[in-house]
């Protein structure tokens, strides 16, 4: 089978850059022509709504709020999503460069690194790798920060405003939305707020020049990503891989030769069955991913993985809606019941509807976004909800 | 003064009396006392004038600030779905079998927890465990009793 898409590709873990130049030739530029570089870039938001990077920067830096922040996502807790790990591990610098050269452009003096409880181990280095930034940063005379905040273990703060409340002392409760972080982030100022892939995506643009970039990936999906591949494969890992192949492509790269079903997303992502792999892009053409990649083969019971995910979402949902508190509930209970037949198969409509509700009603992508595995596993492997 | 009220003045003469040095006082707390005792949350509802419900709200939303007595070594075994596929049921049985305790307890000499836990990053290694912050990973059981030996002797 033709594999002709499927690029590896090396963008940001290898590539040796010298960070002062780098940041001493960007903060000798316009910020308008900064912005124009990223924008022409095409860089989409990593961690999975996509939404584009140099706009987000764009309306922050036209915020006449004198304090304004940058902070950095690393709240990574989706099931099957470990990519930020490996980044901030080998990387760290070009990710603290992406946060000054979004510092620049949007006037901030200081930036924040929010990294879940579960990576505490890797502070100790994090702060000397901090420490050597800065001293960076001070030779070529910039006024800018970083702090990095822990977390203490709550899915829902992956979240941007949950992330906010959680920073200022509360519970990771999601706030309403608008304002958008743009307008009112952290500390209710301007606030840029980035995860782990995108910084270091945004720094390397400014070592390449956007149009290296932009020659990978599709018209809706530009550059490369990087993928955190587990489950039922022979090379479970972290790849960084062109965008736009098929989840045909990938199973014949990744798959053991068994492989029935691909969960692109991580739990609140899509379930593509074998007889969608070959139509079905993974991109924002297709299948939109924050990079989890998690394969099942034969052996596997999709009921199992459904419940397992609901069980997730049960337990990390913040509770302050009900569609969403009683809703994954309300799910997990219903397919038990189906599967044990206290419930005639009917149900699972029922259930559906259910999922639909929380899609349009709950306040904020937790809730909504548990339809899509819940819907994608529930049509496509209906006799294994019932038998 | 109490150990503890020493412990929330320190801490907040670290970190500020402010709201934003909730969070990493109360970790600093389970650090040193393992878990987070209502003598502690009024300690810090006073050093920081804030309501002692809102740090109860704080402390109990976020699985890693414990709120109850736990072990010096607090062992985490994630509970999701790569880890599941990889065997976590059979880490879980063997840690149960040579503590004996089941999930959620504390043995009797207060040197081990054992939880489960929602992912925990190491997906493409699964089983994974956190004891404290230090992450195991394509753990068997062999592996686990070797590694909880290791700990005993600590
Ligand atoms: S959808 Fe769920 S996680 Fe989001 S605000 Fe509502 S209860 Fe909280
Ligand atoms: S599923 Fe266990 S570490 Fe991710």
């Amino acid at each position: 089978m033709s594999n002709n898409f499927l690029r590896r590709v090396d963008l940001i873990f290898d590539q040796d850059c010298n960070l002062k130049d780098i940041l001493k030739s960007t903060y000798q530029r316009a910020n308008d022509d900064i912005i124009n570089e990223l924008l022409e870039s095409g860089l989409k938001g990593r961690g999975g709504a996509g939404f584009p990077t140099a706009l987000k920067w764009k309306f922050t830096s036209e915020q006449a709020d004198p304090d304004k922040y940058i902070v950095c996502n690393a709240d990574e807790g989706e099931p099957g999503t470990f990519k930020d790990r490996e980044i901030l591990f080998k990387v760290p610098q070009k990710v603290f460069g992406g946060m000054a050269i979004c510092a620049k452009v949007i006037n901030a003096k200081e930036g924040f690194l929010y990294l879940r409880g579960e990576y505490r181990f890797l502070l100790p280095e994090l702060e000397k790798q901090l420490d050597a930034f800065h001293k960076v940063i001070n030779e070529i005379g910039v006024n800018f920060k970083i702090k990095i905040i822990m977390g203490s273990g709550a899915y829902i703060c992956g979240e941007e405003s949950a992330l906010f409340e959680s920073m200022e002392g509360d519970r990771g409760e999601p706030r309403n939305k608008p304002p958008y972080p743009t307008v009112s982030g952290f500390r209710k100022k301007p606030t840029v707020i980035n995860n782990v892939e995108t910084l270091v995506y945004s720094f390397m643009i400014f070592r390449y020049g956007a149009r290296k970039f932009k020659e990978l990936g599709t018209a809706d999906s530009r550059g490369s990503k990087v993928f955190s591949i587990s489950g039922d494969t022979p090379k479970p890992g972290i790849y960084e891989l062109e965008l736009g192949m098929s989840v045909e492509q990938f199973v014949d790269e990744f798959g053991d030769g068994d492989t029935k079903a691909v969960q692109v997303g991580g739990a609140s992502g899509f379930c593509v069955p074998r007889k969608k792999f070959k139509d079905t892009i993974i991109g924002f053409e297709g299948v939109p991913t924050g990079g989890s990649m998690m394969l099942f083969n034969s052996s596997r019971s999709m009921y199992n993985v459904l419940k397992n995910y609901l069980e997730f979402f049960e337990e990390e949902s913040c509770g302050q809606c009900t569609p969403c508190r009683v809703g994954c509930q309300q799910l997990k209970l219903g397919i038990e019941a189906v599967k044990k037949g206290e419930r005639h198969a009917a149900y699972l409509e029922q259930l559906q509807k259910l999922a639909q509700t929380m899609k349009i009603t709950a306040k904020c992508g937790l809730g909504q976004s548990v339809a899509n595995s819940f819907f994608s596993i529930v049509e496509n492997f209906k006799e294994e909800m019932i038998y | 003064m109490t150990e503890t009220k020493e412990l929330v003045k320190k801490l907040a003469d670290k970190h500020g009396r402010v709201r934003e040095s909730l969070i990493p006082i109360l970790q600093g707390v389970v650090q040193e006392e393992r878990y987070i005792s209502s003598e502690a949350m009024t300690e810090i509802a006073r050093e920081l004038d804030i309501s002692a419900a809102k740090v109860y709200g704080t402390a109990t939303f976020y699985s890693f600030l414990d709120t109850q007595p736990r072990g010096k070594y607090v062992i985490r075994v994630c509970r999701t779905i790569s880890c599941a596929m990889k065997g976590k049921n059979l880490i879980i049985q063997e840690l149960e079998d040579i503590l004996k305790i089941k999930i959620g307890e504390t043995t009797q000499n207060r040197k081990f927890s054992l939880l489960e836990t929602n992912c925990l990053g190491w997906c493409h290694k699964g089983p994974a465990m956190l004891v404290n912050d230090e992450a195991y990973t394509e753990l068997t059981p062999e592996k686990v009793r070797e590694i909880i030996n290791e700990y005993m002797i600590k």
